[in-house]
C-alpha cells in the first residue's frame, strides 16, 4: 500500500489540488483557488505537509506570496512579499516569483523565492516576510549574470533552487542567462558552474556563463549527483566534479534532448527522467512528432528508453513547462506532468504505462507532490 | 479625505467596498493610508520604487497619472482601474 496523494497543481488561472487515493488509482480535483490569478508554482513543506506556499500574481495586480498553514483550506497572504529595496541601482521590480523552495530540513520557517526578473529572496518567518539575497541581487556582476530583460517570453528567471540535503549553506540555482550558480555560504557569495555545457545562442558555445539552465535536480540519495535540463541538452555532473557531460547525445537523433523538466528517481541514482519537446528550427517546444513521450535512463545517461505507452500515438502536442513533472516517493515510483493544454498524465509504474488523471485544466505551469496532511 | 474608486481586481482587500475614504495629500499618501487599512493592497498596484504597475492606471477626476507624488486636494476623486491585461 502506499499512501494517499495529493498533487498541488498551479496554471495560469488558478491552483487546484488533485487527491489521489492510495492506489494513486482514483483521482479528484479540489478546486480552484485563487481563480484568475497566476500561480507560477505551489509547493508543500516536506518539515511540515500542513503548510502550503503559492506564488501569485495576476495579469493586473502585482505579485504575492500566499501562504496555507493547515494544508490549503484557508490562506494568508505574505504581509511583506519578495520585493528589491526600495531605490535600489538597477530601478528592479518584482514582476512574478517563479520557483518556491522550502529551505533545509534544519532550517524550519526558512523560504526561499526565485523571481522574474532574476533574483533571490529569503524567508525566514515561514513566508511572511522576505528578504532580497544581497550576495546575488547585489552582485557585481549581477547584470552581465542576470540582465532583467529578455530571457523567457515570460520574462527573465531564476528557474528553479536545489539545496543539498547535506548542508543548508551549499545551494545551486538554475538560472535562464547564467547557466547554474552555486554558493557554499548561503548566498553570500556565487560563481557560474557551466563547465561544458553548449550555449548554441552565443558566439562561444562554451562560455562561462551565458547558458539557459531550464532545471536542475539532485538525486535524493546521491546529492553531488546533479541532473540538468538545458536549452541545449540534457547534462550531469558529479561534484566535486566541474565539467557537465551532455549525456542527452545518447537520446535518439529525431527526438533530440531538448526539454524543461527532469526528475530523479527518489531512490535510484542512475534513474532520472525527461520529457523531450522540440528544439528543431524554429522551436516549436511540443512533442516530437506529435508522439508525446517520456524517456528514461537507468545507467546515469548512458542510454534512454522511450517510454510512451499510453499517450496519445499521434497528433499529441504536449507541451510541458519546468515546474510540470515530478515523481512521487512511493514503490513503485510515481510520475506525473502536467501540460500547457490543461491535462494531467500519472505513471504509477515508473513510466512504464501512463493514462490521463484530470482534463480541461487552464495552462498548468507547475504540478508539484505533497502528502496528506 | 479622498474619494477613492476601487477596481474589482482589489476589492478582495476592501471587504468588497467599491469606494472608500481615505486621508493623504498624495497619490502615494492616499494609497499608504489605503495599506494601513487594507494590508498588502498599495504593493499590488505600485511597485517597489513606486511605479505604477504595468496594468492598472490611476486617475484624479479625468485626469491620468502614473506618479505617486501627484498632489490631491480633499475635493479630488481617486480613480483606481486594472486596464486591459491579456487574456
Amino acid at each position: 500500500m502506499t499512501e494517499a496523494i495529493r498533487l498541488l497543481i498551479g496554471t495560469r488561472k488558478g491552483a487546484w489540488f488533485l487527491d489521489g487515493d492510495a492506489e494513486r488509482a482514483d483521482w479528484r480535483l479540489n478546486g480552484p483557488k485563487f481563480l484568475g490569478q497566476i500561480v507560477n508554482h505551489l509547493v508543500a513543506d516536506p518539515r511540515d505537509p500542513r503548510v502550503v506556499m503559492a506564488a501569485v500574481s495576476t495579469g493586473h495586480l502585482g505579485p504575492t506570496i500566499q501562504r496555507s498553514t493547515d494544508a490549503g483550506r484557508t490562506w494568508t497572504e505574505a504581509s511583506r512579499p519578495p520585493a528589491f529595496p526600495k531605490g535600489e541601482p538597477h530601478g528592479r521590480s518584482v514582476n512574478h516569483t517563479f520557483w518556491l523552495e522550502p529551505g533545509h530540513a534544519s532550517e524550519p520557517g526558512v523560504w526561499w523565492a526565485a523571481t522574474s526578473p532574476p533574483a533571490l529572496f529569503r524567508s525566514a518567518d515561514g513566508g511572511d516576510t522576505w528578504e532580497s539575497v544581497a550576495g546575488l541581487n547585489e552582485h557585481p556582476k549581477v547584470l552581465d549574470w542576470l540582465p532583467p530583460d529578455g530571457g523567457t517570453p515570460d520574462g527573465a528567471i531564476v528557474a528553479g533552487i536545489a539545496i543539498d540535503p547535506r548542508d543548508a549553506a551549499h545551494m545551486y540555482l538554475a538560472t535562464c542567462s547564467a547557466g547554474v550558480l552555486e554558493t557554499t555560504d548561503q548566498g553570500a557569495t556565487w560563481r557560474p558552474l557551466n563547465q561544458n555545457v553548449r550555449c548554441d545562442f552565443l558566439p562561444d558555445p562554451y562560455p562561462e556563463y551565458g547558458q539557459d539552465a531550464h532545471q536542475i535536480a539532485l538525486s535524493p540519495t546521491n546529492p553531488d549527483r546533479i541532473w540538468q535540463q538545458n536549452h541545449c541538452g540534457i547534462y550531469r555532473l558529479d561534484r566535486p566534479g566541474e565539467r557537465w557531460e551532455r549525456i542527452g547525445e545518447a537520446m535518439p537523433r529525431e527526438v533530440g534532448d531538448i526539454g524543461f523538466s527532469i526528475v530523479p528517481h527518489a531512490r535510484c541514482d542512475q534513474t532520472a527522467w525527461v520529457f523531450p519537446m522540440d528544439g528543431t528550427e524554429v522551436w516549436p517546444r511540443v512533442s516530437p512528432g506529435g508522439r508525446p513521450a517520456a524517456f528514461r535512463t537507468r545507467d546515469g545517461g548512458a542510454t534512454w528508453e522511450r517510454q510512451d505507452k499510453g499517450f496519445p500515438a499521434e497528433q499529441g502536442w504536449f507541451t510541458v513547462k519546468r515546474q510540470a513533472m515530478c515523481g512521487d516517493a512511493a514503490s513503485p515510483m510515481g510520475l506525473y506532468l502536467g501540460t500547457t493544454g490543461g491535462e494531467v498524465w500519472a505513471s504509477t509504474d515508473e513510466g512504464e504505462s501512463w493514462r490521463q488523471v484530470a482534463a480541461h485544466l487552464p495552462e498548468i505551469y507547475s504540478v508539484a507532490v505533497a502528502p496528506q496532511a | 479625505m479622498t474619494q477613492v474608486l476601487i477596481p474589482s481586481q482589489l476589492t478582495s482587500y476592501t471587504e468588497g467596498a467599491t469606494r472608500v475614504a481615505a486621508a493623504g495629500a498624495t497619490v502615494g499618501a492616499v494609497l499608504d493610508d489605503l495599506d494601513r487599512r487594507f494590508p498588502g493592497l498599495k504593493f499590488r498596484v505600485v511597485d517597489e520604487q513606486d511605479r505604477v504597475r504595468r496594468h492598472m492606471r490611476i486617475f484624479i477626476g479625468r485626469e491620468e497619472t502614473r506618479s505617486v507624488a501627484h498632489p490631491l486636494g480633499d475635493a479630488d476623486e481617486l480613480l483606481i482601474f486594472g486596464a486591459l491585461s491579456g487574456g
